[in-house]
């Protein structure tokens, strides 16, 4: 069987990955380039006698080196040295998509083109001289419907043969870039050659191009290795820049761009033929956005859009995710009627069992959340919120993109900061979406509605509302302000130029939303199954370890042996009541005492005198430190720490009691402590994400801020609190 | 007349005749086929009046006010 490599690479929206998908179907995996965020997609198909395995290169407008994107297309051609590279263009917008085509041609390697959206091309009255086209571009081109397969078989078999034609060899096309830049090409281009300069990766000419376009990763390679000759390069050109400045009043890398557009517009001249001028009908998407980019209506209906999107995934979320809770907690009680009663029992349950089930219980979350957003992404409906919003998020230093995250994260109150954070990788600016990815978990997410709920209802159960919508408020403006602060401190830097395009509005393929679905969940349950796994364990750890000493413990188990006898020995009703009521006191006793002595339990009280400033006592502090796990974990653990045992998240009506009671408590501390779980440290799942997303420095960067963050502003207002109420 | 794109109105027809943003934004702008000699159309302004839709090359691509000044285009009679 013969094998071959393909690379399938074009401008982002040519339809290039829904032609990966069609040929590869099922057989493909997502991977990663090393140190990056950005997908390594590959998929093979097989053909007659022949095995192709292709990567899907990441979508790029150019093959200068600005973008992650770029960079990694770059480097996979010159790196692996692909058999053949697949240019996926929209044939409707050749003119725009052959700017990367001629960069490959340049780079000389085997190229062909899959002129996609045929379809749109015929109803658009264009036509296409293919014939022509290939002989101008000294390459093969098929065309393609991408969405519907037709074509990609043409395609395969012209790829095959025409990679075997090359046999893998580079022949790079040269193009005239004017008296000016020319002769200056020509110069360098020759001083390459002669120090043998980077000669075995790329062609000469092209690496001069690169120099004056002021590429900075094929500058700094040449730097390293020739820095006398890099030096002598980098003054010719300086030379030519001051000429073209003042002759022409433009850069040189200007000029380039030019040529190169002179070059594709003379092509398509021989080749395209419209027949029907494209202004003269106002197509579907121009009516569409005439009505979803309206000046009034527009912004309504992305709010109403945004709140049926939350809605729909938070309550259809909400089968699955209980049907997972009820599994683990199935689970949990057959392994505790297995295991004996005693560590191991107590760490496959409240470590393993609590983990997993933690992890896995957001899946259908994160299925239900990508669909969405694969949808809309898709459909080109995303890249109107951006265009709608970017003027708002700009002035916090922020991208319009970031809407989507903030939303999920809980920005309209209930939403889960785990896909939240994972839904910022539809920003393609790097310091915006850090910035985004920094202050999303501020959002009040589902997890932390319950301790507000607690606290709320026994210190102002008379303004329920509008203290959950303060709240919510509260959020937007500390993510907003912190962005801001952030994104002119330590990220600080120029906006990225938001230059975007606004694709032509399509109906979404099914495979493509469930293949991006599907990549999503998948690589969530892989990353963070595993390390919080071993995070689970060890929070299980310092809230068990070290146990109550022997003493302590007969001391407990003689009590309860005791009341036992004594219950056993009860003849009246009331009396066998009483001594039930005894036991299960006992009980709560006896885990308040466990986890006082715990590990965490002992960190809570150390850092008793602290907390006080923001009018935290050390069962607080105990809840407090289990909330980094998970959120959930605050009010439960806030009711081991009251005796009173594990308190359901959904009732706490003896808890809201019995804090209503104690002394320590009052409507500052309550205050205190809303501000407090709104802004702490993001609970474990969302730290592992944002590692993931960015890198395990800044996700150590966000527990350490945040709770920083969050403790000032809940001393300052448990302290400002006290004086006024 | 000589103008800055930000100061075209809906609707109005152009065509580039300067751009002088350098770096990345001169680049992106490049990438994105507004370069000198290129004919483009005001398609639509967001609902806070920035960014700006422009059509050219028979697609529609936005741009920041602040971008848009980095280009000076020259007003065509409206075919209208």
């Amino acid at each position: 069987m013969n094998k071959h490599y393909l690379a399938f690479a074009g401008n982002p929206n040519a339809g290039k990955t829904t032609l990966f998908n069609t040929i590869t179907g099922a057989h493909q995996h997502v991977g990663n380039y090393p140190g990056i965020t950005v997908d390594r997609k590959e998929g093979t198909t097989i053909l007659d006698d022949n095995r192709i395995d292709i990567v899907d290169l990441p979508g790029c407008y150019s093959l200068t080196a600005y973008t992650q994107e770029e960079l990694v297309a770059r480097q996979v051609l010159v790196e692996e040295r692909p058999d053949l590279v697949v240019n996926v263009v929209d044939a409707t917008k050749l003119e725009r998509h052959l700017y990367l085509t001629i960069q490959f041609l340049e780079l000389g390697v085997p190229v062909m083109l899959a002129l996609n959206m045929m379809d749109d091309v015929r109803s658009k009255g264009i036509q296409i001289n293919i014939e022509q086209l290939q002989k101008d571009l000294g390459c093969p081109a098929v065309g393609t419907v991408a969405r519907t397969g037709a074509g990609k078989e043409e395609l395969l078999r012209t790829a095959v043969n025409f990679a075997a034609k090359r046999n893998g060899a580079w022949q790079p096309l040269t193009i005239s870039y004017g008296p000016d830049v020319d002769p200056v090409l020509e110069c360098l281009s020759d001083m390459l050659e002669e120090a043998q300069l980077l000669q075995d990766k790329y062609p000469s000419r092209w690496i001069a191009l690169k120099y004056i376009e002021g590429d900075d990763s094929i500058i700094e390679q040449g730097r390293t290795l020739a820095p006398e000759l890099s030096r002598r390069m980098e003054a010719r050109i300086q030379t030519l820049r001051e000429h073209c400045l003042k002759t022409l009043n433009t850069f040189p890398e200007a000029l380039i761009a030019d040529y190169r557009y002179g070059f594709i517009t003379a092509l398509l001249k021989k080749s395209i033929v419209v027949t029907q001028p494209h202004s003269a009908r106002l197509d579907l998407t121009d009516k569409i956005d005439q009505v979803l980019t309206h000046r009034l209506a527009g912004p309504a209906l992305m709010l109403a859009l945004l709140y049926t999107m939350f809605h729909i995934t938070f309550t259809l979320g909400e089968y699955p995710m209980e049907l997972t809770h009820s599994f683990f907690a199935l689970l949990a009680d057959g392994v505790t009627a297995i295991l004996p009663e005693g560590l191991l029992q107590s760490l496959i349950v409240s470590g393993v069992i609590d983990g997993v089930g933690g992890v896995l219980g957001f899946v259908p979350l994160i299925m239900i959340m990508f669909i969405i957003i694969a949808f809309l992404e898709d459909s080109g409906y995303m890249a109107r919120m951006a265009y709608m919003l970017d003027k708002v998020f700009r002035s916090f230093g922020l991208h319009g993109s970031s809407v989507m995250p903030f939303i999920i994260s809980g920005g309209i109150a209930g939403g889960c900061a785990v896909p939240g954070v994972m839904a910022a990788r539809t920003l393609r600016s790097p310091k915006e979406k850090l910035a985004t990815i920094l202050t999303a978990p501020f959002m009040p997410c589902g997890a932390k509605i319950p301790v507000f709920l607690l606290l709320i209802g026994a210190f102002f159960s008379e303004h329920r509302a509008a203290m959950m919508f303060s709240i919510t408020l509260g959020a937007w403006v500390m993510a907003l302000l912190v962005a801001r602060i952030l994104r002119s401190t330590i990220i600080r830097g120029e906006s990225t130029p938001f230059v975007m395009e606004l694709p032509p509005y399509r109906l979404p393929t099914l495979q493509g939303v469930l293949i991006h679905m599907w990549e999503r969940t998948w690589e969530y349950i892989k990353k963070a199954g595993t390390v919080v796994l071993a995070i689970s364990v060890i929070i299980w750890a310092a809230m068990t370890f070290p146990g109550l000493d022997a003493e302590q413990e007969e001391q407990f188990t003689s009590e309860r042996l005791h009341l036992e006898q004594s219950l056993s020995s009860a003849t009246t009703r009331a009396q066998q009541e009483q001594i039930h009521t005894a036991l299960v006191d006992l009980e709560h006793t006896h885990s308040l005492a466990a986890l006082k002595h715990s590990a965490a339990g002992r960190l809570g009280q150390m850092l008793e005198p602290l907390t006080s400033l923001a009018g935290f006592n050390w069962r607080t502090n105990i809840a407090l430190i289990g909330g980094v796990a998970a959120k959930e974990v605050i009010v439960s653990t806030l009711g081991t720490a009251y005796s009173l045992g594990e308190t359901d998240v959904d009732d706490s009506s003896s808890l809201m009691a019995r804090i209503q009671k104690d002394p320590d408590w009052n409507r500052a501390t309550a205050i205190s402590a809303i501000i407090f779980v709104l802004l702490y440290a993001p609970c474990f799942v969302t730290i592992v994400v944002m590692a993931r997303e960015s890198s395990w420095g800044w996700a150590m960067f966000a527990l350490i801020f945040n709770t920083t963050l969050a403790f000032l502003l809940a001393c300052v207002a448990y302290q400002g609190a006290l004086l006024v109420l | 007349m000589q103008q800055s794109l930000r100061h075209l109105q809906l609707y109005d027809k152009a065509r580039i005749v300067g751009i002088s943003a350098s770096g990345e934004l001169g680049r992106r702008i490049r990438d994105m086929g507004l370069v000198t000699g290129t004919e483009i159309e005001i398609v639509g302004r967001a609902p806070l009046k920035d960014p700006v839709a422009v059509r050219l090359r028979g697609f529609t691509l936005t741009l920041r006010n602040n971008e848009a000044d980095h280009i000076t285009v020259e007003k065509l009679e409206s075919t209208t």
